[in-house]
């Protein structure tokens, strides 16, 4: 067995007991790092595959910025996860049912001696002057050229979606936000108050210590 | 069994790995963070199948399809998590069954 394979069967076997932790751990906390841990896995995998740059792009995006976003927002809420811990057991045995059935299925199909997979033979290994991301990149910015810009347009919604979303005014202290009209349509006579001020005082007590001498 | 790396063995990891997402929404029907881990695991094994064909095929096409998926699944990330802390604001709950307004 090539070494290759060796890794591929650590890292399978790594994803699926991590998105075992996912599926099964009560605690959000935990079934999220488990999800970084199948993230992290199967990112091996798809480094063994020979996409390098997915593979580093699925733990700089995922790890690095979902996930976070993940654990912030569990952390950040208070759940109450008593009345989410009911029903696992109940739903068990459709769970195991619905999995094996769906997971036999796949596996007549996806096996080499019912469907002939083996007419694919193992890839040829790029060079050490092979540069996956150059390949990647030169697709992207070719051909992809329009989708990649409605993908950065996608991203763009969705920066302004989760702000729109999220955004919360708060009446009670004004301090928070800024209403920009009422900002231009402000006159001087709101914010300036001219005082009168008599400016004799002093003048009388300086009459006053002429007149004691 | 073979010596090398053989590209049933990628789709059945990947199907493996669809299939305990698909157990984990089943199973864990109340909590809608669950929910969405599961989805993105499942996005996961797809883009798993879509690496493997791209590199026993030597076409790149799947990979740049692999970029936009994961494209997509950032942003839905970003917007389910933030559908989500706007109902834990509005219902103090992030159960499933607390959603049944529409009574859909």
């Amino acid at each position: 067995m090539g070494i290759e394979k060796v890794l591929f069967y650590v890292f399978a076997l790594t994803a699926i007991i991590a998105s075992l932790g996912v599926i099964g751990s009560r605690n959000p906390v935990r079934a999220a790092l488990s999800l970084v841990l199948a993230f992290i896995a199967t990112a091996g995998v798809w480094l063994l595959l020979q996409a390098e740059f997915l593979g580093i792009v699925l733990i700089l995006v995922y790890v690095g910025a979902v996930m976070v976003l993940f654990l912030f927002v569990i952390m950040m809420l208070d759940i109450n996860l008593t009345p989410l811990k009911e029903g696992f057991a109940r739903y068990l045995p459709i769970g195991i049912m619905v999995a094996l059935i769906v997971l036999a299925e796949m596996s007549l199909i996806l096996n080499p001696n019912f469907f002939g997979l083996e007419i694919y033979t193992v890839p040829t290994a790029l060079g050490a002057h092979d540069s996956n991301t150059k390949m990647l990149g030169q697709l992207l910015f070719t051909e992809y050229l329009y989708a990649f810009v409605l993908a950065a347009v996608l991203l763009l919604l969705s920066i302004v979606a989760a702000i729109v979303l999220t955004l919360r005014r708060r009446q009670q202290s004004e301090a928070l936000y800024q209403n920009v009209g009422d900002q231009v349509r402000v006159q001087a006579s709101d914010r300036l108050t001219m005082v009168k001020m008599p400016a004799v005082v002093r003048v009388k007590e300086v009459v006053q210590g002429a007149d004691d001498e | 069994m073979s010596e090398f790396l053989q590209l049933s063995d990628v789709l059945l990891f990947g199907a493996i790995l669809f299939v305990l997402s698909l157990a984990g929404i089943f199973l864990n029907r109340k909590n809608l963070i669950i929910i969405l881990m599961s989805i993105e695991l499942m996005l996961l094994a797809v883009n798993t199948n879509l690496v493997a064909f791209s590199s026993y095929q030597e076409n790149m096409h799947g990979q740049v399809f692999v970029f936009f998926i994961l494209t997509v699944a950032a942003a839905e990330a970003a917007i389910g998590l933030a559908l989500l802390v706007l109902l834990f604001r509005n219902k103090h709950s992030i159960n499933v069954d607390d959603l049944s307004e529409m009574k859909g």
